[in-house]
């Protein structure tokens, strides 16, 4: 018999031949729910004859909106089944954007979670006529809201029940008629630029990426794997659904987006994906609590950081080591890292993944040091995900690795990365022109991003390729490079530097609010919110410190000595996506952020000391507010020839 | 509720007065709460609003008057009266065990459910750890309710002011009242904190068939979530009834933005 090349027949062979193994769990009332694999498809097919029922058909969209919970999980399978096509969207996004995506995927039912989505898709759906149908798994609070339009999940299986009594085979009938080379999702990119796109990925994309990946780190059916990621991304499709159903491990859904620290604990995923942010909070929290500890437990710290970051990743890579290190590092792993690992929940990883943005190195190295197999990954949604990953014993910081299985790779002649492989993309949806324009004749993917193979035949991205530009004097640019050096200091949130065609490089700079707000604790600094905590001198200081060391580090490398930071400023608010500031994967939208505060732009240019600024805000419920205040600009010193130039 | 005719009265007051030596909390206060509504306390500082809260439950007995309750009437209340018979109440001030997590203090809500006396406790096996798993999940509830979960082992007392109303919100629900007192439940948050808070109530309402009887300063939140409103002053209630009528009510907008008095006209001459 072939292997199972559609999703629903996955799940089916799953339940066939480990049926009461689990297939994902959620926490509910405080307790872990498991549900086995032959559960998971008695769910799936009631749900899809219901579905059926409802009128759902071959080639229509089905959306599904909330956090990653298992009901909603079997609506993308109850939909692909039925040979729909499931679209998942970002849950938090703002009404404007939903309607967009529901009328762009012409969805007629949608899958919600509770009655925030509830309130949220009716509040679109006079500009998207198609919308007929919610069907919701929470009931709570929608007991007065109009019938007409909305359907309990459960009632939905119930009815599908009753259709499977009617016509037994009805599934099975369903799944037959699929083919592996049906579009089995359609997953909106976020668009850094321009209206997001569909992006329709088909069974065969999905499933060979999947397979490719397990593959190569070894994964079986015995790991465990925490969904917590927007179910709207491709990351969590591809390593929550895609590879789960593949090799038919079991995924575990935390209790709230609060919570997920705890319950990583209490899963101990084998196999995790965090992006870059995650990470990096994580590590704030760590250093946070480190600053609070009594002081031999901070020496004891530092100590054995040193012996981490000094022997770790060499360890890990399994190269050879002085027998002295690998004892002090034994001592600190009892000590320190093992703890450590313990209550980050990272105790099991085999095999963890950063992805979606380039990660600071010293980010990166603070958990391969610490023993936990962290290895970035580089793909884009039009890719499957999977375009280069990290081999085992040859990971290097600033590059994203070696082309996965299948995967072709090239730089073109303008230095834009190029792939082509099985998980490239059928198309965006009703954009053609679009499509066109992200492949090549040959077949390629045009993945808009800069880079170049090393040595050793690494990939290397540096930016965006339409990012990366030069200073007046024709010195290299790249903005994102910038950003991301500032960002690794545990004070700085986020960074836009500016640079294209200009005399020198400037900044924005958001502070972290809570280690900037601890640290202030620390020195007995009021403040009343961020606002007013990012306008205050010492703060300002602080800034100016991890800015210095930027340019310090910058000019140790002859290619990037020009783009030191000569000025920056620290804005008034937080970058928010509610804005538009950023992307809902939470970029920073350089451009935008350029045209909205052409001002400060312009203040930085000018060389003026301060800078008046009024804003407007949207609160999470639609409101908007305005916040004004004054921003000092400062002068960061430059280090070398560049310091020259900015008197 | 809101918009839907008034339930049978679940609660009623007749002729109550309260003093403290010379000073005249409540005057010949009638008052009713229907089964189902919400309904909001109003008045200025010192109005009586707390008082006649602590009427309710028990923790004051007024000079006059009856109070009449789950069938029964009294000339007053004791508080674990009024816990038995289903009144919960919070607290202006926030009366939480501070060492004790979340979930503890939540349980301690359903301690009047909990039938086995001591020795059974202290054995725990049996029919104590049956009680204590029934209990429990009817705190889980509660707290997935309330949307608590992330805090649930956290001490009370390294929470967030929002976050521990929404705790002691989280405690009286436990205890499954059909009549719940709240002491402004939304003092000192900020407006996020306010809505959620909103919502928490009307669900309460909604969901649980809680009558809620609150006192509130913020009066959008009164408008929008009372379906009555009484108003008191200097222990009087002068006035009752639908929130859009009180707030036309000429006697409510004297009382809140006061009436200066030819003695007062006098003094204010006199000074300047």
């Amino acid at each position: 018999m072939p292997a199972p090349d559609t999703f629903p027949r996955l799940l089916t062979a799953h339940s066939r031949e480990r049926g009461d193994q689990p297939a994902i769990r959620e926490k509910d009332l405080g307790i872990w729910q498991t549900h086995t694999w032959a559960g998971a498809l008695a769910e799936v097919r009631s749900l899809a004859a219901g579905l059926h029922r409802l009128g759902l058909r071959r080639g229509e969209t089905l959306a599904i909106v909330g956090d990653n919970r298992p009901r909603l999980y079997w609506a993308m399978d109850a939909a692909q089944a039925l040979g729909a096509i499931p679209v998942p969207l970002y849950q938090d996004a703002v009404a404007e954007e939903m309607a967009y995506v529901l009328g762009n995927a012409e969805v007629r039912i949608a899958v919600v979670e509770d009655q925030e989505q509830v309130d949220k898709l009716l509040e679109v759906r006079g500009r998207c006529p198609a919308l007929q149908l919610l069907i919701y798994d929470d009931p709570r609070g929608l007991r007065h809201y109009d019938r007409a339009v909305l359907r309990d999940y459960g009632d939905v299986q119930a009815a599908g029940r009753e259709l499977e009594r009617d016509q037994p085979g009805f599934f099975e009938a369903e799944v037959e008629r699929g083919r592996s080379s049906d579009v089995a999702i359609m997953l909106y990119t976020s668009g850094t630029t321009g209206t997001p796109k569909g992006v329709m990925l088909t069974h065969d994309n999905l499933i060979v990426t999947a397979r490719g990946g397990i593959e190569r780190e070894r994964l079986t059916d015995r790991e465990e794997v925490m969904a917590y990621l927007p179910m709207a991304w491709v990351g969590d499709n591809l390593f929550s659904y895609a590879q789960g159903h593949v090799a038919g491990f079991c995924v575990s859904c935390p209790e709230s987006a609060d919570t997920v620290l705890t319950d990583m604990r209490e899963i101990g995923p084998s196999y995790f994906f965090a992006p870059p942010r995650v990470l990096e909070n994580l590590l704030t929290q760590v250093s946070i609590r480190m600053e609070d500890a009594a002081r031999p437990k901070r020496w004891l710290y530092r100590r054995f950081m040193g012996v981490a970051r000094r022997w770790g990743p060499a360890i890990l890579e399994g190269k050879a080591v002085p027998l002295a290190a690998r004892l002090t590092y034994g001592v600190g792993d009892l000590l320190i890292y093992g703890p450590l690992r313990n209550v980050l929940g990272f105790s099991r990883i085999r095999v963890a993944y950063t992805a979606g943005e380039a990660i600071g190195p010293d980010l990166f190295q603070f958990y391969r040091s610490l023993g936990v197999n962290l290895k970035q990954l580089y793909g884009s949604t039009e890719t499957s995900v999977f375009v280069c990953i990290q081999p085992d014993g040859q990971v290097k910081p600033d590059s994203v690795g070696t082309p996965a299985k299948d995967v072709e790779v090239r730089v073109s002649s303008e230095g834009e990365v190029q792939v082509r492989s099985p998980g490239v993309f059928h198309g965006y949806h009703r954009a053609e022109v679009a499509t066109r324009e992200a492949k090549t004749a040959d077949g390629f993917f045009r993945t808009g991003d800069a880079g170049f193979f090393d040595e050793d035949g690494h990939l290397k991205i540096i930016d965006r390729a339409r990012d990366v530009g030069r200073l007046a004097d024709g010195t290299l640019f790249a903005p994102k490079y910038l950003e991301n050096k500032l960002k690794f200091f545990p004070f700085i949130k986020e960074a836009v530097a500016f640079g294209d065609r200009r005399e020198f490089v400037t900044a924005f700079v958001c502070i972290d609010l809570l280690a900037v707000g601890n640290w202030a604790e620390r020195r007995s600094l009021p403040y009343t919110g961020y606002t007013d905590l990012a306008g205050q001198a010492p703060v300002l200081d602080l800034v100016q410190g991890c800015v210095e060391e930027v340019n310090a580090d910058l000019a140790r490398d002859p290619r990037l000595a020009g783009s030191q930071i000569h000025r920056f400023l620290v804005l008034h608010k937080e970058l928010d996506a509610d804005d538009g500031e950023l992307t809902r994967t939470r970029k920073v939208r350089r451009g935008f952020i350029a045209e909205k505060y052409a001002p400060l732009v312009q203040a930085l240019y000018a060389g003026a000391p301060t800078v008046q600024v009024e804003t407007q805000v949207r609160f999470e419920d639609g409101r908007t507010g305005l916040i004004r205040a004054q921003l000092a600009i400062r002068e960061a010193r430059t280090v070398g020839r560049a310091s020259q130039r900015a008197a | 509720m809101r918009g839907e005719v008034p339930g049978p009265v679940l609660l009623e007051l007749r002729g109550i007065s309260l003093s403290f030596g010379g000073v005249h909390a409540l005057r010949e206060v009638e008052f009713r709460i229907h089964q189902g509504e919400v309904c909001a306390i109003i008045g200025p500082n010192g109005a009586g609003k707390s008082s006649l809260l602590n009427v309710i439950n028990g923790v004051y007995a007024p000079d006059a008057g009856t109070i009449h309750f789950g069938g029964e009437t009294r000339r007053s209340m004791r508080p674990h009266r009024a816990a038995e018979q289903g009144i919960a109440r919070t607290f202006q001030n926030i009366a939480l065990f501070k060492g004790m997590s979340v979930l503890d203090n939540v349980m301690t809500g359903r301690a009047l459910k909990m039938k086995r006396g001591v020795a059974w406790q202290a054995l725990y096996w049996g029919p104590a750890e049956r009680e204590e798993l029934q209990n429990r999940e009817a705190v889980e509830r509660i707290i997935d309710f309330l949307q608590i979960e992330h805090v649930r082992k956290t001490p009370v007392g390294r929470l967030p002011y929002g976050l521990q109303k929404r705790v002691e919100l989280a405690r009286a629900l436990a205890a499954e009242p059909k009549l719940l007192l709240l002491d402004e439940p939304m003092a000192g948050m900020n407006i996020e904190e306010k809505q959620d808070m909103c919502r928490f109530i009307l669900d309460a309402n909604d969901e649980l068939g809680v009558t809620v009887a609150l006192i509130e300063h913020d009066m959008a939140v009164v408008m929008d979530i009372a379906d009555r409103v009484v108003v008191l002053d200097y222990g009087r209630k002068i006035a009752d009834g639908a929130p859009e009528a009180v707030r036309a009510d000429p006697a409510v907008i004297a009382a809140y933005l006061g009436v200066a008095t030819d003695a007062d006209r006098r003094a204010i001459a006199e000074a300047s």
